[in-house]
């Protein structure tokens, strides 16, 4: 703790890092945030591991081990080892020697916020950080070269760094990083203007295929996730919360449970849900089903999803939609176009369905909140927990684990985390562990929002494309997450994929007279980030209507797009990397046919070639699928390999399988049996072909998968003859 | 109260008879690399060996299991994540979040022990658990490595 205190009493030498930090340090698009806090909140706590600090991001053993500091959460994303690499690179050290260490938010508030946004979203782990991580790791390597400088009294010119040693080739001199951190650490960090970052061209640790630095504990069962945890004195709790979203608990019949073996106690979990506190959670569980429980449903349960798709339909043709796009006059191109296309598709609400069930556990004294959680967004952990007992922030702990699955279902909302909270403060000083069941997973989801989509084009005598008029109508995240977002249904967000302006979501094709509205339609359901957010479905409803518009025009499917989008070059080289890996155009074998899809998000711009076969009973196969993509820089070629083929794998169970219904107000598919997961047999060969621009910083995790169901559904069409609208296909009959 | 030989050690546990082998492994006898997924038999992330077979531990009441019975949990696999699938795994760097990977390890290792050499219809058949993150891509290629590296291992 010696390195702690010397942290809290020397803070203004950091200040040119915290400067970058601060720069860098957005909100993350897609996860609604607590108000950020006040820094200088408590003691100032350095998380050390046994070393020196020379900055934030590095501490430095003797043996020359290099601790590089992580922020961001690691759910799978590869983003730990990403980060790591882009520190390591400008360090020089020895990537042999690297270990991460993971940053808690209180330390986080307690330096004034020196590593800048723990967030973990929206897919900027690495875009969103890339350019202070860097300047850390090049400020850290600087002053190591000005420690062995002044140790030799030699001009610092003159020195060389290589794997974490320190050379002066004219003396014959060498030392190495374990030897200087500490005369390191107590030198003035250079001006930050003076760093001057390499050029990717000259990296050698990032921009590598280097293997993952977390893998040996996923292998023997020894990596503990926040579900795994075990605490002295622990109990163990199941919760069940009112299966109509909204409901409230009425009352529950405690005797009936309190002889059963293990149970200590049912609590109220607030006003909508109930838990049972046992010995261990198996016990918990059986007590919990045992339960007689009374809801009062609320004024939702009569919803279902005929009811909601009603509500859905009339958005498609109501008036007073807000207007995302407006220009020319589409409605009257398409009026007195030689050739109308029209159609209406439709995508379902999906849980997000991670491997690990949502799991927290809590520990709560009168006056301290500590949280042991899988959290894409450890700020709003220790808010929520924080809240949830009563306590102030600097009251408040957090002790990340890295997440068994997150893809949205994890950010800012953290209600198992005040659900845990809540729990635990009726049992003072005793941790306790709450974990959902499959069932409460799939019941209590933050869903990805349902959606409908009316589209029309008009087509000139030439096949040109004159008019293109996009109505929305569907649910918004932000009305449920953060509604000044969407107020007045004034939701830009919801028409990801659309948009004018240029480098997160751009819409590349150019039409002269074009209409892209949102009609918002909420429901009760409660609605949230998924994967991809708004772009897999608006992938969806834009690539498959302009495959409907290509062969309306009698046009080739890849043509017909090029010629639309002269004015985006990105966009247009990365549907041709995959058109030609893909071998467009080429002979296939007999009964197996080819679809392409362009679309872009998050930063990054996506294009994919599906290749599938029907078989005469209607079984779909999809045999190979090419991805291009152009993330600007690639830090790590296999791990956006890894992503895509995951991007791929999610977005086609979502095309095949993925629906969540809704039935007297709650939801109908509660596990694996009725909510189907893709399995390995249904996996396609997957190709990934990154063409990386070096001008920009895109996202990873989620932009291919906004062209895979697209891709396929275009292949299916080739295939059938016959547009695929509604999704999923396990509800479309193909024979 | 029941008798368990789990990796090699015999162990008696003190619970009621219907609660599965998955949580008696988790919560009685500590050992939690075998993970809860669905509780239905449908995901395998709770995937064990009973008796050199893979299973699906979360739906096998623990008044199944007799004291004969051996079971092996991923942490029972290999002193030192040596097991050719093991090393397969981290060839090709298998996993994301990772979650899923004990019951995915401990299906493939047995798919071995019947087919040393498996066709990818084989694989298809056996490797039914389910990855959210999508990592089949790779299990498949870890699995013929893996088969390979068996291979070699037989043969020095």
């Amino acid at each position: 703790m010696k390195k702690s205190q010397k942290a809290a009493t020397n803070l203004s030498r950091r200040k040119f890092i915290v400067g970058t930090a601060a720069a860098g340090g957005g909100l993350a698009l897609g996860f609604n945030l607590p108000a950020l806090i006040d820094a200088g909140i408590g003691e100032a706590q350095a998380q050390t591991a046994a070393g020196t600090e020379v900055n934030a991001w590095v501490v430095v053993k003797p043996d020359s081990t290099c601790v590089i500091r992580i922020a961001r959460s690691e759910m799978g994303q590869g983003t730990l080892t990403g980060l790591a690499q882009l520190v390591a690179e400008e360090l020089e050290c020895d990537w042999k020697k690297v270990a991460t260490e993971t940053i808690e938010p209180g330390a986080n508030i307690a330096r004034k916020r020196v590593w800048g946004d723990t967030a973990t979203g929206g897919s900027r782990g690495i875009r969103g950080s890339q350019d202070y991580v860097r300047r850390g790791g090049a400020a850290a390597r600087m002053m190591m070269l000005q420690a062995a400088a002044e140790r030799w009294k030699v001009p610092v010119g003159e020195l060389t760094v290589f794997n974490g040693a320190v050379t002066h080739a004219a003396s014959g001199r060498s030392t190495s990083y374990g030897r200087l951190a500490s005369a390191a650490a107590k030198l003035t960090p250079p001006d930050p203007k003076s760093i001057k970052l390499k050029d990717p061209k000259e990296w050698k640790i990032a921009g590598k295929p280097i293997k993952r630095l977390d893998t040996a504990a996923k292998l023997n069962g020894s990596k503990i996730y926040a579900i795994d945890l075990k605490l002295p004195g622990m109990l163990h709790a199941a919760v069940k919360a009112s299966p109509v979203h909204g409901g409230k608990l009425a009352s529950y019949d405690e005797a009936k449970v309190s002889g059963m073996p293990g149970v200590r106690r049912v609590v109220k979990v607030n006003d909508g849900a109930v838990a049972v506190v046992a010995d261990t959670w198996w016990r918990a569980k059986t007590a919990l089903d045992a339960l007689p429980i009374v809801w009062d449903e609320g004024t939702a349960a009569i919803q279902s999803s005929a009811t909601i798709a009603e509500r859905l339909k009339e958005g498609l043709t109501a008036t007073g939609a807000y207007a995302g796009r407006n220009e020319g006059d589409a409605l009257k191109a398409i009026e007195g176009a030689a050739k109308k296309v029209e159609a209406v598709y439709s995508t379902p609400f999906l849980s997000h369905a991670t491997m690990e069930p949502m799991n927290c556990t809590a520990k709560v004294t009168a006056d301290k909140v500590e949280v042991w959680v899988a959290t894409q967004n450890a700020d709003a952990s220790l808010a929520a927990a924080t809240e949830e007992a009563g306590l102030k922030l600097d009251q408040g702990e957090v002790h990340r684990h890295d997440l068994g699955g997150g893809f949205g279902r994890r950010g800012g909302t953290q209600d198992y985390t005040r659900q845990a909270v809540a729990i635990a403060k009726q049992f003072p000083g005793v941790p306790v562990k709450l974990i959902w069941s499959r069932e409460e997973d799939q019941a209590h989801d933050f869903y990805r929002p349902i959606s409908q989509c009316k589209l029309a084009a008009g087509l000139d005598e030439s096949g040109k494309l004159v008019g293109l008029h996009v109505r929305l109508s569907g649910q918004s995240i932000n009305a449920w997450l953060n509604p000044p977002a969407a107020k007045g249904g004034n939701d830009e967000r919801q028409l990801q994929g659309w948009w004018k302006a240029p480098g997160d979501a751009q819409l590349g094709y150019t039409v002269p007279n074009l209409l892209i509205e949102y009609a918002m339609r909420n429901t009760h359901v409660p609605v949230g980030p998924w994967r991809g957010v708004n772009t897999n479905q608006n992938g969806v409803y834009m690539e498959c209507f302009i495959e409907e518009v290509a062969r309306a025009a009698g046009k080739d499917s890849l043509e017909f797009r090029r010629a639309l989008m002269g004015s985006h070059p990105k966009h247009l080289a990365v549907l041709n990397a995959a058109a030609e890996k893909g071998n467009w155009g080429k002979p296939l074998p007999s009964g197996v046919h080819r679809g392409i899809a362009q679309f872009m998000g998050y930063g990054s711009y996506s294009a994919a070639v599906a290749e599938v076969s029907v078989s005469g009973r209607g079984e779909l196969k999809v045999h190979r699928m090419v991805l291009a993509l152009d993330c600007g820089h690639a830090v790590n070629p296999d791990q956006i390999a890894a992503q895509v083929e995951g991007s791929v794998a999610y977005g086609l169970s979502a095309t095949f399988y993925g629906e969540c219904t809704v039935e007297k107000g709650r939801m109908v598919e509660l596990n694996f049996h009725n909510y189907p997961i893709l399995r390995l047999a249904e996996m396609p060969h997957v190709e990934t072909v990154i063409v990386p621009s070096y001008d920009f910083w895109g996202g990873v995790g989620e932009p291919t998968i906004c062209v895979v169901a697209p891709a396929v559904l275009n292949a299916l069409f080739a295939a059938t003859g016959k547009p695929v609208r509604s999704l999923p296909l396990k509800n479309v009959k193909l024979a | 109260m029941a008798k368990l030989n789990i990796n090699g050690k015999v162990r008696d546990v003190e619970v009621e008879a219907g609660t599965p082998l998955l949580w008696v492994i988790r919560e009685q006898v500590g050992l939690t690399g075998t993970k809860y997924g669905c509780g239905v038999a449908q995901c395998g992330a709770c995937s064990v060996h009973i008796n050199g077979e893979v299973k699906r531990s979360c739906s096998i009441p623990i008044s199944e299991i007799k004291p004969a019975d051996r079971i092996v949990t991923i942490e029972g696999l290999s002193a030192d994540s040596s097991h050719p699938v093991q090393r397969a795994w981290a060839a090709l760097d298998v996993p994301q979040c990772g979650y899923c990977q004990s019951g995915q390890i401990m299906a493939a290792t047995a798919l071995l022990k019947k087919k040393p050499k498996p066709t990818d219809a084989d694989i298809d058949e056996a490797m039914t658990n389910i990855c959210r993150c999508g990592t089949y891509q790779r299990i498949r290629e870890a699995v013929h490595h893996a088969a390979g590296l068996a291979k070699r291992k037989a043969q020095a």
